[in-house]
């Protein structure tokens, strides 16, 4: 069929069954915003093309689905940097789709021209120029390919200008022909043989879960795995909700801010399951110390994360979508009762971590961090969805938000972005309307992209927002607290910022909590009303996030109080 | 540190080279040459690399990491197989009546060749090994080198299977 690029842009994006996207106009997309007017094609328009970004990065991490974001050439390209990488750190599946300057004007400098695949290259999964319009169509088809398929991340698509406007026969190819990429990751099933081996030699085994699991799907067999060997789990940040939070032997999050419970098991377990991890700097504190006894075994679709920072003693490369099957229908026809010999193990494990729960101590009326989130987590569901900003409150939520279900805790764990979490949330209530999202943020990360308030009102968004408001930017306050004599240096937020006001000004309604008992007074009713409320909650200032493994030390070397 | 010669077939694309190069750099990983060309399929470029890593472990991370660009069709270390490894250089060496004999000879000892001349200066063509060509180099040090250009190792496998069916 006859049309111009812009169009085929749109129906290439029908083909693939995006409904939303997230952009933001400019001059050279003017065209490819025509034929959106036109298509009546769902656009959100964000206040800022970070806003757009994280918003589609929330949405693919709500959802399963590949976000999408328009942006224009040049200041619009470069304002998605941040949200890209954050969305490569973290293997999130988004096309990001900019326009270039018309191809005559590339690389004179020309108004709002940027290098997008120079930019991108190094926090992409591919990117593409695209300068002919007939290249379009196969274009895109790869693009979604290769963010959704193996390990799945951030593809860009930059669009010069005149492709837009140029008439071509359209025809959307039916698959996909690249030659250095087929997105299959076959698992040899020798290598799962021997781990098979391994875990019916070991005595001390802990699995430990990633957010591979999420996107992979296999949640539900993974906590067969974990019913049939009876030993304790524990996760990393991004694993959060593939395991239930009240799992049998769960022992909490691991790592910097992990539990106690979690951290001494890995420095004292003999085998240890990597499941679809990567062993980020975050989770394995002095690296040449960690998991200092135990055999370890690596779950990994991506050959380059095997033996990057920890070495593996076994490795079982490829989809967990066959290796995990194969390795339970493997132990479920082992002569070994795993569950009885390893329960002791468990009991003890769990027991250890009882020692040093995650918890607060309650001030007057002050209210604890921890109370507020615990409090929250009570007044939520399973289909709840929990986003985080970035710093102290992000790590108590990890630490008090009962996570139940992949893809029920969205944060940004890989880059660690601040102004992540509002936008985000966004996107995952749009991409789940019937689900209540909650926001945990900070009054530091609120106000890197706090114009996404006036999205939200704008586009009746039903998002809870919760302000830890300490005061401070928090975790940066901490490390200086700790290891630099209390010099908080351009930390402090002691500023005459309204959080209720702001909140009214930009169309959305907002509360403030100040003493522990409007927990239960104030706090539900807000909750359960319809549409979106900002709660600005006062907590102390000086609240450390504990336990805490500082830089360089051992996991076991943990700060507790 | 061990060399290793890495033979890269990608697609013949724009921003290939720029993907493997920017890799290269953001992983820390150490080269001692890169250099690309056209192969007997117009649509696929080989590029050859000499890393230089301190452990097999390391090797296998720039082979992993390079594996992951798309347009990577496929990597051989070719120092796991014999193979032939070859360079070329070509010198610039200020030369004066009284020093071109002492060139010529140099240049017939090692098996070069003499491209162009002037009153003032010789160019010198040499293909061989690294080693070689670190050799003349070394040599014609003596004399006044006024520039040289390099173009980093190639090689190919002995035998009849090439590096896409291996």
């Amino acid at each position: 069929m006859k049309m111009n690029g812009a169009r085929a842009l749109l129906e290439s994006l029908k083909q693939e069954g995006v409904e939303l996207v997230f952009g933001y106009p400019g001059g050279v997309v003017l065209k490819l915003y025509d034929e959106v007017y036109k298509m009546k094609f769902p656009n959100i328009l964000t206040g800022h093309e970070q806003g757009a970004v994280h918003a589609a990065d929330g949405y693919a991490r709500a959802s399963g689905k590949v976000g999408v974001v328009f942006a224009t050439s040049g200041p619009g390209a470069a304002n998605l940097i941040t949200g890209i990488a954050t969305a490569n750190m973290d293997s999130i599946p988004l096309v990001c789709i900019t326009g270039q300057v018309a191809n005559h004007a590339i690389g004179k400098d020309s108004f709002q021209e940027v290098d997008v695949c120079g930019i991108t290259t190094p926090i992409t999964k591919h990117n593409y120029l695209v300068t002919d319009v007939t290249e379009l169509p196969r274009v895109v088809k790869e693009a979604f390919f290769i963010a959704k398929t193996g390990r799945p991340g951030p593809v860009c698509i930059d669009i010069a200008a005149d492709v837009f406007n140029t008439e071509f026969d359209f025809v959307y190819p039916e698959e996909v022909n690249l030659r250095g990429y087929n997105g299959k990751y076959p698992v040899a099933e020798s290598a799962v043989d021997e781990v098979v081996k391994a875990v019916e030699a070991c005595e001390r085994p802990l699995i430990f879960v990633g957010g591979g699991v999420i996107p992979s799907d296999t949640s539900d067999t993974l906590r067969e795995i974990i019913s049939q060997l009876g030993c304790p789990s524990t996760s990393t940040l991004m694993g959060l909700g593939c395991i239930d939070a009240d799992t049998d032997g769960y022992l909490g999050f691991a790592g910097m801010h992990g539990s106690f419970g979690a951290n001494m098991a890995i420095q004292s377990c003999d085998l240890l399951l990597a499941i679809g991890m990567r062993f980020s700097d975050r989770v394995t504190g002095r690296v040449k110390d960690f998991a200092p006894n135990a055999k370890i075994v690596h779950f990994e679709i991506d050959p380059a994360e095997v033996n990057k920072n920890v070495h593996a003693d076994l490795k079982v490369i490829g989809d967990l979508r066959y290796s995990l099957p194969m390795f339970l229908n493997k132990i479920e026809r082992s002569s070994t009762n795993f569950a009885e010999k390893f329960s002791a193990w468990k009991v003890q494990a769990v027991d250890k971590g009882s020692e040093h729960p995650f918890s607060w101590t309650d001030e007057g009326d002050a209210i604890k961090p921890g109370a507020l989130i615990t409090r929250i987590s009570e007044l939520c569901d399973e289909n709840t969805i929990a986003v985080t900003d970035v710093g102290q409150h992000q790590m108590w939520a990890a630490q008090f938000f009962k996570t139940r279900k992949p893809r029920q805790f969205l944060t940004s764990g890989g880059l660690g972005t601040m102004g992540y979490g509002l936008p985000a949330a966004m996107g995952a209530k749009l991409a789940c309307p019937d689900k209540n999202v909650v926001l945990f943020t900070g009054d530091g990360s609120i106000m890197m992209n706090i114009q996404e308030l006036a999205t939200i009102a704008d586009n009746d968004i039903d998002i809870k927002i919760v302000i830890v408001h300490n005061f401070i930017l928090g975790m940066v306050g901490q490390w200086q607290r700790l290891f630099y004599n209390h010099h908080y240096s351009a930390s402090e937020l002691k500023c005459k910022r309204d959080f209720v006001k702001i909140a009214n000004a930009m169309g959305v309604r907002g509360f403030k909590l100040t003493k522990a008992d409007e927990l239960s007074a104030d706090l539900p009713e807000i909750f359960y009303s319809k549409g979106a409320a900002v709660i600005d909650v006062f907590v102390p200032e000086e609240e450390n996030v504990l336990p805490m493994v500082p830089g360089g030390r051992r996991l076991d070397q943990m700060v507790l109080d | 540190m061990q060399k290793y010669f890495l033979a890269v077939l990608v697609e013949n694309k724009p921003g290939v080279l720029t993907h493997v190069s920017g890799l290269i750099s953001r992983r820390a990983f150490n080269i001692e040459s890169i250099s690309a060309g056209y192969t007997e399929e117009p649509s696929v470029t080989r590029i050859n690399i000499v890393v230089s890593v301190e452990s097999e472990n390391e090797l296998d991370q720039v082979v992993n990491q390079l594996s992951k660009l798309i347009d990577v069709i496929k990597i051989v270390n070719l120092s796991k197989s014999p193979s032939i490894e070859r360079e070329l250089v070509m010198i610039k060496v200020r030369a004066s009546k009284e020093t071109r004999a002492d060139l010529v000879s140099v240049v017939d000892i090692f098996r070069a060749q003499i491209v162009d001349i002037t009153s003032e200066n010789v160019v010198i063509e040499l293909t061989g090994s690294q080693s070689k060509i670190d050799a003349i180099c070394e040599v014609l040090s003596d004399y006044e080198i006024v520039e040289i250009a390099r173009t980093g190792t190639i090689a190919l496998s002995r035998g009849p299977i090439p590096v896409k069916q291996m």
